[in-house]
């Protein structure tokens, strides 16, 4: 399992970069959903979200899941390239399959790298 | 043999682990005297007596088969080719359900497929799901569907009043319990049939607007400019499709429709008692992923030989679960057969050449009316349906041409309190010109009429 530590996790397996504001499914959550096939994102640029709020629908070719924002704050960009290539959150959920960028947003609540990754093993059976 | 598996030792264990005596003290708490209540049923009949009785039954029963039917409103009397009937009544197709383990069931994949495929090509739309239980299901789900393309944000649906009155309450029924306004058709009053005033009744707050191709009283209409002004506000259109028109005029999908569905019962299927019917929904690629019910594909094996596996059921709950945007999974899987078969029968040419016969006759009887002295209330292209104005209650003069051997229409004053004494005519190539000159003919001669 791929645990950046420069980034910030949620319970519900989003990351957050507190350097460039993106947000993205994390590599726990894609190898437990397997092969994704669809990514919709449910917010527009300009539209203010709070932490906890769906931000994108991913199905996969067994589960479909809602992806909660980890952080509140601005949406400033969308990832188009996320929708057009859903294979992407599996081969690259750091990198290319960010979905969301977010302006203005704090990492209060949300847990470090070595905090998720004994929280993903306390889940993992 | 025994359906029941169990040996009374079996039984007595199970008993045991739970705790009980016997098997009746399972059922303690329904009162003794409800347990096995008596039934007041005359005593049993033979085969041969149960068979006479429903034979006699029957026999009362007056159908289409020996009258003269001008009734349509939504079911049509359409000829069915006899090939219909042996293909459904195969073995290996006769069940009503999509397979549960799709794969192992490639024939009934394939014939969902082939529907499919025949029914994008006859709406002119995109893509087809594997079907619903009627038009009226149908309809409803388009409406689920705009909904959740807004993703909850537009809450209005405008109906025209030109939508079936079945479907329409459909709508309202499965909406009843979300956030979903429904508004544009209060027939109460003098009805704004106009294009425009459907138009004005959309705003921002609108998901979709549904209309009618031909409309419940025949009207042929072409919606291209209704759909881009409706467009241009930022709502979808649902167009709610005679497929038997289909095969003569302009698709939905040509004029700009964002989902076409209907009833499919004129391809093929009788009238039966009012059912199994079935529901046909097609719609836009970029819509697939909030469309209801189920979507068969063709792909390749591992072998590299051809195969059909069901592309799409994420719509269903064991994906999407609670989050579903509908909770329909299933399909009208012999139904849809039957039209399959049907479309596959006639062929493009055969379809039109039933479409032209129905447009021929009822053009013929609408001139009969007119020479006859009765009023045909259409004043735009209609195709095999239309209203007339009469001078008495409609079901009377229903009862009245039952003594004729005629079915007569559909009385409208029954969903129009506006439309008293209008009655709505149907004709198919079912109907000889002889049958249509009688129906005029017994209406002229109606004292009243």
């Amino acid at each position: 399992m791929n645990t950046p530590s420069n980034l910030k996790y949620t319970g519900t397996d989003e990351w957050f970069d507190p350097a460039s504001g993106k947000v993205g499914l994390s590599d726990f959550a894609q190898n437990s959903l397997s092969d994704i096939v669809f990514v919709e994102l449910l917010v527009g640029v300009g539209d203010t979200i709070s932490a906890g709020d769906h931000i994108a629908s991913v199905e996969s070719v067994k589960a479909s899941a809602e992806v909660n924002s980890p952080v509140s704050g601005k949406v400033v960009a969308i990832n188009e390239g996320a929708v057009e290539t859903p294979d992407s959150l599996n081969s690259d959920p750091y990198g290319a399959a960010w979905l969301i960028q977010v302006e203005g947003a704090s990492t209060d609540g949300l847990m470090d790298a070595g905090a998720y990754e004994v929280d993903c093993a306390s889940r993992d059976h | 043999m025994t359906y029941i598996p169990h040996s009374s030792a079996e039984r007595d264990e199970m008993l045991e682990t739970i705790g009980v005596k016997t098997l009746d003290d399972l059922f303690k708490d329904i009162p003794a005297e409800h347990r096995f209540p008596k039934l007041d049923l005359p005593s049993a009949l033979s085969e041969m007596e149960a068979g006479e009785l429903l034979a006699e039954l029957a026999s009362y029963n007056e159908t289409n088969k020996e009258m003269a039917s001008f009734l349509g409103a939504g079911m049509y009397n359409h000829y069915v080719p006899s090939v219909v009937d042996h293909i459904l009544r195969r073995g290996e197709f006769y069940t009503a359900y999509t397979p549960y383990q799709p794969e192992i069931s490639q024939g009934t994949l394939q014939a969902i497929f082939e529907y499919q495929s025949l029914m994008t090509s006859l709406t002119g739309m995109e893509l087809s799901n594997a079907s619903h239980y009627d038009g009226a299901t149908a309809t409803a789900e388009a409406v689920n569907m705009a909904y959740a393309i807004s993703r909850g944000k537009r809450t209005k649906v405008v109906l025209s009043p030109g939508v079936h009155p079945h479907y329409r309450e459909t709508v309202k029924t499965y909406v009843q319990m979300q956030d979903i306004q429904v508004t544009g058709d209060d027939v109460s009053n003098k009805m704004d049939m106009s294009l425009e005033s459907l138009v004005d009744q959309v705003d921002d707050s609108t998901a979709l607007v549904v209309v009618q191709y031909p409309d419940f009283f025949g009207n042929l209409l072409d919606y291209t400019d209704l759909i881009t002004k409706v467009h241009a506000k930022g709502a979808l259109v649902c167009v709610v499709a005679n497929p038997t028109a289909l095969g003569l005029f302009k698709t939905p999908g040509e004029m700009g429709a964002d989902i076409v569905v209907g009833e499919g019962q004129p391809l093929g299927l009788p009238l039966w008692f009012g059912g199994p019917s079935l529901g046909f929904f097609t719609t836009l690629k970029k819509h697939v992923h909030k469309m209801a019910g189920r979507l068969v594909g063709e792909t390749v094996d591992s072998r590299g030989e051809k195969g059909y596996v069901l592309t799409l059921t994420a719509r269903e709950q064991h994906i999407k679960r609670e989050r579903a945007t509908s909770n329909i999974c299933s399909n009208q899987g012999l139904m849809a057969l039957g039209s399959a078969v049907y479309l596959a029968l006639v062929g493009k040419n055969g379809l039109k050449q039933v479409a032209n016969l129905c447009y021929q006759k009822a053009h013929y009887a609408a001139a009969q009316f007119k020479k006859h002295g009765i009023r045909v209330v259409n004043d735009v292209p209609f195709f095999h349906e239309f209203v007339i104005e009469l001078d008495e209650d409609v079901s009377e003069i229903n009862e009245h041409l039952l003594h004729h051997g005629i079915i007569g229409g559909y009385d409208l004053s029954k969903d129009y309190p506006t439309l008293k004494n209008h009655m709505l005519v149907a004709f198919t190539e079912m109907n000889s010109k002889e049958q249509i000159d009688l129906f005029v003919e017994t209406l002229a001669e109606e004292p009243h009429a």
